[in-house]
């Protein structure tokens, strides 16, 4: 075994202070980005709203009312209106949040996590586990996201964590060509080489220092996805394979709009409002995000 | 190039494999009888019994694989339960449907999205730099079914301008045929337009400071030829690698794009074919569409190869 050395330790210092200063000027960067801070408020308003759903909402979200079906924003005091069934259009928009930031998030983590552990594996070791791997991950990407989502919801059945599982493997190749492309410069870095010559086994050169330093693309790429899973979601549910009714999705409720364009504009242009402010704040997010750590990234 | 272009077929029959692989595991893997699950609840014992040996389920899963691969080989993507006929007849019905529709939003998309982006990297942080650069970022985070409706709302139900659903066909004239093309495909175009322009946009921002390009400048060719013949020509590469993606982009856009206009295409095939519990049609032409987008693919790097000869894409394994 390979004996710790003053320039070994250097060597590691040098990595955990350039680190360190990595992230302190990031933030200076980030927080400097008027477009990314926008967005950033925009996300926390949307966590807020989901989380104080029963609080904010007016209605019930499954109340139906057959006397005030389809009404316009503000008629009888429903702030946007209601839904052909009588239902408070204003709650189920608050509501549907909480579904959309729910598939949204848990299915990036289903994606990130199973997808990083299949790209470490992959640039790591290489050969022919690294073929392997990617050979399936290629064919899984062959298919367009929402039909891979849409066969794999043929097969799970309707309901919230089928489509979290869904959409969740349908991300799985992204974060593993991601991470492996990550991997692959960082497991050349001379501190890597040290580590290993220190007698560190495979496990923690992995977790301990090749997957802190390919962690910036990683969240820029997470961010975008999410945005991706969130309209994912609303196009699944639109094309009635999503959660299950009387469930409150954006979605769904542009599907039942699309029916009502004529008589009920409001519902399918607030629904659909809904989905594209808050993919558009993360998408903002995400690009100040991936500029302030990294401009030339190719994500 | 002969060389590359064999490797290059060569390296997409891995791909092709593993497309029909996860096919064929995903129909296997469905909970229950998987001739239950494609004939629909309503069918009868005897009905799934004679369903499941004519798919060979009864067969050891190698022999079901590679009967699976004979059938793929041969064009034999099973047949419809509720349209009554094989799923190629299907497929070959509305294939050229969903082409005409991604092909239309394409040239919508470039013809937008490439002009705009090298406006914006020519006045780099002008008033039209920042407007194109927010609608490519509004662009890209469109819900295109949302976007679909709204077209509807606009141009057919409140000016009447343009139908809101259906095919026309061009043998009754150009206008016939292209009146119910405009809204799905600007429709289908936003996505790819706004990333055309943010690539062209980033491409050009890159090469706009190089020196040859100063020096043609100084050289007093005209901005137009500058533009075009070397700035456009270093932007390219990005710009074909884009639309390879894009292509991705725009299949899987069709089938909301189609549900909305009802657009007879292979999108609208699978959502019929899901309302119906068609499942056969479901797989197989997601699995046509996924072989489709290897092609394209390949077509796309042959291109690249064709337009920047020094470009090496003969990559073993993994890339």
């Amino acid at each position: 075994m390979h004996n710790e050395t003053a320039s070994d330790r250097e060597l590691l210092y040098e990595e955990q202070y350039k680190r360190a200063q990595k992230e302190q000027s990031f933030m200076r960067k980030l927080l400097r980005n008027k477009l990314a801070a926008f967005g950033f408020f925009v996300m926390i308003v949307l966590v807020f709203t989901a989380i104080f759903a029963p609080w904010i909402a007016t209605h019930p979200p499954h109340q139906m009312d057959v006397t005030r079906t389809l009404l316009g924003p503000g008629e009888m005091g429903h702030l946007l209106g209601t839904d052909s069934y009588g239902r408070d259009t204003f709650s189920r928009i608050i509501y549907g949040a909480r579904i959309s930031l729910i598939v949204g998030v848990a299915a990036v983590v289903f994606g990130a996590v199973f997808g990083s552990l299949l790209g470490v594996i992959s640039g790591y070791f290489g050969g022919k586990i690294d073929a392997i791997i990617m050979r399936i991950m290629d064919g899984m990407m062959a298919f367009p996201f929402i039909l891979l989502a849409i066969v794999l919801m043929t097969v799970f059945g309707q309901g919230l964590m089928n489509v979290i599982f869904a959409i969740g493997i349908a991300n799985i190749p992204g974060f593993a060509r991601v991470v492996r492309g990550q991997v692959l410069s960082v497991k050349e870095a001379d501190y890597i080489d040290v580590t290993r010559s220190l007698g560190a086994k495979n496990t923690r050169i992995i977790f301990h220092h090749v997957l802190p330093n390919s962690i910036a693309p990683l969240i820029v790429y997470a961010t975008m996805a999410v945005a991706g899973a969130i309209i994912s979601e609303a196009s699944l549910s639109f094309l009635g394979l999503g959660v299950q009714p009387p469930t409150a999705s954006w979605g769904s409720m542009l599907q039942e709009g699309k029916d009502y364009l004529v008589l009920n504009p409001e519902l399918a242009t607030i629904s659909g409002l809904a989905i594209l402010i808050t993919v558009l704040s993360i998408n903002l997010f995400g690009d100040g995000l991936r500029d302030a750590l990294d401009p030339k990234m190719k994500i | 190039m002969k060389g590359f272009l064999l490797r290059r077929v060569l390296q997409i029959v891995p791909t092709l494999l593993v497309v029909a692989i996860i096919v064929f595991l995903i129909t296997r893997i469905m909970p229950g009888n998987p001739a239950a699950v494609l004939l629909g609840p309503q069918a009868s014992v005897e009905d799934i019994e004679a369903y499941a040996q004519q798919l060979g389920l009864n067969d050891p899963i190698i022999s079901q694989f590679f009967q699976y691969i004979i059938n793929l080989i041969t064009f034999d993507f099973g047949n419809s339960l509720t349209y009554n006929q094989p799923v190629i007849t299907l497929l070959i019905e509305r294939f050229p449907n969903t082409i005409l529709l991604a092909l239309s939003a394409l040239v919508i998309a470039m013809v937008i999205g490439v002009p705009a982006g090298i406006i914006a990297a020519k006045r780099q942080n002008s008033f039209i730099d920042y407007l194109v650069t927010t609608f490519s970022l509004v662009g890209v985070s469109m819900p295109i079914f949302w976007l679909g409706l709204m077209l509807v709302l606009f141009f057919s139900v409140n000016l009447g301008w343009l139908p809101a659903t259906g095919m026309g066909s061009f043998d009754d004239g150009l206008w016939a045929g292209l009146r119910h093309l405009i809204l799905p495909s600007i429709a289908l175009a936003t996505i790819p337009a706004a990333e055309f322009a943010r690539i062209i946009r980033s491409s050009m921002l890159e090469v706009v400071s190089q020196d040859y390009i100063k020096a043609a400048r100084s050289k007093g060719v005209h901005e137009f030829f500058v533009i075009c013949k070397h700035g456009l020509k270093n932007a390219l590469t990005p710009l074909l690698t884009v639309i390879g993606l894009q292509f991705s982009n725009l299949l899987g856009g069709a089938v909301l794009t189609e549900t909305i206009f009802s657009w007879p295409g292979m999108g609208l095939l699978i959502v019929d074919a899901i309302e119906r519990r068609d499942y056969m049609v479901v797989q197989s032409t997601v699995l046509f569409i996924a072989i489709i987008y290897v092609v394209i693919n390949l077509i796309v790097d042959i291109l690249y190869k064709v337009v920047n000869p020094k470009v090496n894409l003969d990559t073993g394994g993994g890339k």
